[in-house]
């Protein structure tokens, strides 16, 4: 009860700060069209434009259907489909609401607390303008960039949970959460709030997005409970090649998610496609070894495991670190993850269905972390620790720690008032019968 | 009239078929099944999560034949499906009250 009463002061204390700040934002509608134009100075660039679009296209791609096949192909067969629904339905929703209202929220205007309402719907947004974030590309190439990282987020937090929860509560949840959850954290990263402005590292994603939803999905699987028969009962994956497709699509499509993260078509943006590359390698090799030796033979569920803890890991890092750092942040990714996804979870008891938390939470944090270590001035202008600068450490933590409180609260909090009107398990029976044929009356044949 | 029922190991399915249509037993019906006898499962391991697989993939051939020729089926089948390792199965013989061909309505002896 404490947890709750706690959780609903901090949702009234963001909504009192978004109340004070609409007076202001209201103002700034006015004067922002013009001001896109004159004050950033930007000027389309064909080659950067050209490699965003392909950018987007890739991101796009690890959703539907990396993500959709890596999931999938890890449930049980009486699942499949659900599991896949679950990652189309949000990238449809997601993609709606944040052309809606998420972009403007998040990159909009410039609170310290959240954005601004001026692309309401993308109102405002002419073939001319260009966001001060992105001043080579078209703006509304920027907002449909950040919308493949923001229903991709949303699609992670689904793994937690697969196997039990409603669609219904699910799509409830999901809309919420990309508004409520999503939309702050990554205007406090990206979108000119606090966190960035305090210094903080994070080029792709590494809280943003995989700690995010790593920590979201570890308080729904709490919440929610574990699967019916868990820990006794045979959940051995359907289809183990399908997610070794998925991890493909996953790992040839975050050269999108990283190498576009620098928004040009420049060494930045090749620099961080080798550390993700050879930070996957690293993470695929590393479990593998690890497996080898705690039980005799690798598997291939622990080659992507490691593999897409390695990615997860370097994608706050890679824009900012020498490539061969990706190597080492690899195999700190194997390590910690696989510690994570075999020791940690049978310790603490909870079924987080695909290890979200395990592989994306874990990951996302120690990457974010790291940047902190590693981050080299002639890569993307900021120093870490080996640099010199020790203190960035600090402000990574920072930066880890509010993401981890306002992800883990806020995503209690939904949970808990989407439940009061669904439930957000479907019944025992429907469990044991499968989610295919009861959410969506079809099967595998 | 004897339904041979003969539960063997998957890869064995070919050679028995083989071994029948040799006898002149042209028929069969077959299906895939799980089962255990004294062949012990295996384990499997997903990311720390660990399995007993108690089931193992079986294949079960259903012969019907005239029941002077159920011994000679039988023998058959126990040299084809035998590789002398635990798991090689078991051959059950039962008896058949009727037998009718859909096609043409004969029955009995004229079904088989």
């Amino acid at each position: 009860m404490r947890v709750a009463s706690l959780a609903r002061d901090a949702l009234i204390a963001g909504g009192l700060t978004v109340l004070t700040a609409a007076p202001a934002m209201a103002q700034d509608a006015a004067k922002d069209l013009s001001q896109n134009l004159a004050q950033t100075g930007g000027k389309i660039d064909a080659a950067d434009t050209a490699w965003m679009i392909a950018a987007t296209a890739l991101v796009l791609m690890m959703s539907i259907p990396g993500l959709a096949l890596f999931y999938a192909g890890m449930v049980r067969k009486k699942n499949v489909l659900a599991t896949m629904a679950q990652t189309l339905a949000v990238v449809a929703l997601g993609s709606v609401l944040w052309a809606v209202i998420g972009y403007s929220l998040t990159f909009a205007g410039d609170g310290a607390a959240i954005g601004g309402l001026q692309r309401i719907l993308l109102a405002g947004m002419s073939p001319d303008s260009i966001s001060p974030f992105a001043k080579t590309i078209p703006e509304a190439l920027f907002m449909i960039y950040q919308m493949t990282f923001a229903v991709i987020t949303v699609a992670l937090v689904a793994g937690s949970v697969a196997d039990r929860m409603r669609f219904s509560a699910f799509m409830w949840f999901a809309a919420f959460w990309l508004v409520v959850v999503y939309v702050p954290i990554a205007h406090w990263v990206w979108g000119g709030g606090f966190l960035g402005r305090a210094g903080m590292l994070d080029f792709a994603g590494g809280t943003v997005v995989h700690l995010n939803a790593g920590v979201a999905g570890l308080v729904a699987a709490y919440v929610i409970g574990a699967r019916h028969g868990y820990g006794s009962d045979n959940f051995a994956p359907y289809d183990l090649s399908l997610a070794v497709i998925g991890t493909g699509m996953l790992w040839v499509g975050w050269f999108g998610f990283n190498g576009g993260s620098a928004l040009a078509a420049d060494s930045r943006a090749v620099f961080a496609i080798v550390a993700t590359h050879l930070a996957a390698s690293m993470g695929a090799i590393t479990w593998m070894a690890l497996e080898w030796w705690t039980r005799g033979k690798p598997s291939v569920l622990g080659m992507i495991s490691g593999a897409v803890a390695g990615l997860g890991t370097i994608t706050p890092a890679s824009g900012f670190v020498l490539p061969w750092h990706g190597i080492v942040i690899g195999f700190a990714a194997g390590l910690v993850c696989f510690w994570s996804c075999t020791w940690l979870k049978l310790r603490c008891g909870y079924d987080d269905s695909l290890d979200v938390f395990g592989v994306h939470g874990i990951g996302g944090a120690t990457g974010t972390l790291l940047v902190g270590v590693f981050a080299v001035p002639a890569v993307g202008g900021a120093a870490g620790l080996l640099a010199g600068h020790g203190e960035q450490v600090l402000i990574q933590l920072y930066g880890v720690a509010v993401t981890l409180v306002w992800s883990g609260v806020a995503t209690f909090v939904l949970l808990k008032l989407v439940s009061a009107f669904l439930p957000l398990r479907v019944d025992k029976q429907s469990e044991i019968e499968g989610l295919d044929v009861t959410q969506h009356g079809e099967a595998l044949q | 009239m004897k339904l041979i029922i003969a539960i063997i190991k998957p890869f064995k399915l070919e050679e028995v078929r083989d071994a029948l249509l040799g006898i002149g037993v042209h028929g069969m019906t077959v299906s895939e099944v799980k089962g255990y006898g004294r062949q012990k499962g295996h384990t499997e391991i997903y990311r720390g999560a660990e399995y007993a697989v108690n089931f193992l993939p079986k294949v079960r051939v259903e012969v019907a034949v005239p029941s002077d020729q159920a011994d000679r089926v039988v023998e058959a089948i126990s040299i084809a499906a035998k590789t002398g390792q635990i798991g090689d199965g078991k051959i059950f013989v039962a008896p058949i009250d009727h037998a009718i061909r859909i096609r043409t309505g004969e029955t009995d002896a004229n079904a088989l």
